[in-house]
């Protein structure tokens, strides 16, 4: 059981979300979120002067998976937010210790 | 804060003074019918041509009168909510608010100040040309007969006082993002007082500068040089912001405000004809139409120049093209509001876009860069396109009268010196007083929160 989070761009968010759907994910935590990575800022003009912008809009998807099935979830998020160009984000992979579900007090795998 | 309480009960003692004195006055002497004390006529051109039509005593016309109250009221839009929000959406979300109660407030202000003796000492009896006289202090003599030309004298002062309103309220978009509140509501006192009264009376109420013969025919001088120039006074004793970046907390906002402005400036420039009539008709579709013009060579001008035509170009560039056409809309005819918006769209973009980060004034919202610019340009170009066919008050370069060039050239002279020189003094007397900028923290934090205790958005 790992937790994946995923920066990926906003435009990008409903395929990512159908895929992961597709393939049996059904719950996902959803953040709209700024920085930069290689893509670096962009800039915005206003009455004639440039003004660099160096945080862009990004969104950030978690989502928490058993193993079986994090290679598969990886590679369609790949596959949905991929543009090839820079700043499509990124994805980490974590450990996680364990999931609640507090309605229940189900733990592990079991609460996903 | 004691400070500012303690000068606030000084003016409003000074203020009540002079309604007690007034009071005396209208006691004593039996006040004059005033049915014919006609104010002067704003525009030069009415109280030129008035010599043919008027020997008769002049009788109310309800077409006027009809157009007149309603031209009033969208002047009064103009400010609220008008320039409330174009500059509110300009500025960044944490003072979005106290940006729009600048405008707010000092509309409030001016409406007291105005009626008090704002009015007369704009539109009194001249006395010596540089001022007008005392005998309409609280309106005194002012009754529901009292006519000025073809209206009644109420409608006059409350059209008047619109502009005076919008006047002073322009110039705070050089001074967001950084202004004491209290610094404002008394700069806001003392500069319509001590500044806009006087250049009003030159202009429009029989001063020197109308003796001259300059033309204006809604304001490019009295409105948006005096504006301008007390803008980049502001900004210079103000100093930069700690971020002296242009983040326009909402543009949607800008474009209503944008929007409200170009509509509100048909009772602005269309209404300074003084009457529903063909002149008022000229100055309305050249009003339009130099609006319009200077929106899209704004657009154009900024699309070779940055590579991307902005909704907020669109919108400056109606803005200023509004301005330019302040002075002239009564003047010139179809050819000239063409000249005039293309030039607006021009040379306001690049005293924006390229002067200002040259010199390094911080002009938060380009107050000086729109109105004052925009302002001189307009009421030089009228000294050039004035067209004797649309208004025979006016004869410019074009039609064989290269002095109105001149006279146009010293009027505004007159008022960026007159308005540069007192601004400055006013703005050191208020920085002496109470202070004029708020502390790091409350800049950093925003205005809203620290001057008003509010936010704009809760999202």
């Amino acid at each position: 059981m790992k937790k994946i989070e995923a920066i990926i761009k906003p435009f990008k968010l409903d395929e990512v979300k159908d895929a992961l759907n597709a393939i049996g994910i059904h719950g996902m935590t959803i953040t709209e979120v700024k920085g930069f990575g290689r893509q670096k800022g962009h800039v915005e003009v206003y009455r004639g002067t440039e003004y660099e912008v160096n945080f862009l809009p990004k969104i950030k998807i978690e989502v928490v998976v058993p193993d079986s099935i994090i290679d598969k979830v990886m590679s369609t998020i790949i596959e949905k937010a991929k543009t090839g160009d820079i700043g499509d984000g990124k994805i980490f992979l974590c450990s996680l210790e364990d999931v609640i579900r507090i309605r229940t007090g189900e733990h592990g795998e079991a609460a996903i | 804060m004691k400070r500012f309480i303690i000068l606030t009960l000084f003016i409003l003692t000074f203020i009540s003074g002079f309604a007690f004195a007034e009071d005396r006055m209208q006691n004593n002497p039996p006040t004059p019918p005033v049915a014919e004390q006609a104010a002067p006529a704003q525009p030069a051109p009415m109280s030129e041509s008035a010599p043919a039509v008027v020997p008769e005593t002049p009788k109310i016309d309800s077409g006027d009168t009809a157009w007149m109250i309603v031209a009033t009221a969208f002047v009064m839009l103009m400010t609220l909510p008008g320039l409330a929000l174009f500059y509110g959406g300009l500025a960044k979300r944490k003072d979005t608010l106290n940006t729009m109660a600048m405008s707010f407030v000092t509309y409030c202000i001016v409406s007291l100040l105005w009626v008090i003796y704002g009015y007369t000492f704009a539109f009194g009896t001249d006395v010596k040309g540089i001022i007008g006289g005392t005998e309409k202090l609280l309106l005194s003599g002012v009754g529901v007969n009292s006519l000025s030309m073809t209206i009644p004298e109420f409608i006059f002062i409350v059209f008047q006082l619109t502009f005076a309103a919008i006047t002073v309220a322009l110039a705070s978009g050089a001074y967001i993002e950084r202004m004491k509140f209290s610094a404002w509501v008394i700069f806001s006192v003392l500069w319509m007082t001590l500044v806009y009264v006087p250049v009003a009376h030159w202009v429009w109420g029989g001063g020197f500068l109308a003796k001259l013969g300059a033309l204006d025919f809604a304001g490019g001088t009295v409105v948006h040089i005096n504006a301008g120039v007390a803008a980049l006074m502001g900004a210079l004793v103000l100093g930069k912001r700690r971020e002296a970046a242009l983040k326009p907390s909402n543009l949607t906002l800008v474009v209503t405000g944008a929007g409200l402005l170009w509509f509100g400036w048909f009772g602005f420039n269309a209404g300074s004809a003084v009457a529903a009539n063909g002149l008022a008709g000229a100055a309305f579709i050249n009003t339009n139409t130099a609006a319009a013009l200077a929106a899209v060579s704004w657009m154009f001008t900024e699309w070779v120049h940055t590579k991307k035509p902005t909704v907020l170009g669109l919108a400056s560039g109606a803005i200023a093209g509004l301005v330019a056409i302040t002075p002239a809309a009564g003047f010139v005819n179809i050819k000239g509001a063409i000249i005039i918006g293309i030039l607006a769209g021009i040379v306001p973009y690049f005293s924006v876009a390229t002067i200002k980060p040259k010199l390094g004034y911080d002009d938060s919202l380009d107050a000086f860069g729109i109105h004052g610019v925009g302002g001189t340009l307009g009421a030089i170009l009228t000294g050039i396109f004035a067209d004797p066919a649309i208004n025979e008050a006016g004869k410019g370069l074009l039609y064989g009268n290269p002095g109105q060039l001149i006279t146009q050239l010293i009027a505004v002279v007159v008022t960026i010196l007159y308005s540069a020189v007192v601004t400055l003094i006013i703005l050191l007397l208020v920085k002496a007083f109470v202070g004029i900028r708020v502390d790091a923290e409350h800049e950093i934090t925003g205005l809203d929160e620290s001057q008003h205790g509010e936010k704009a958005y809760n999202l």
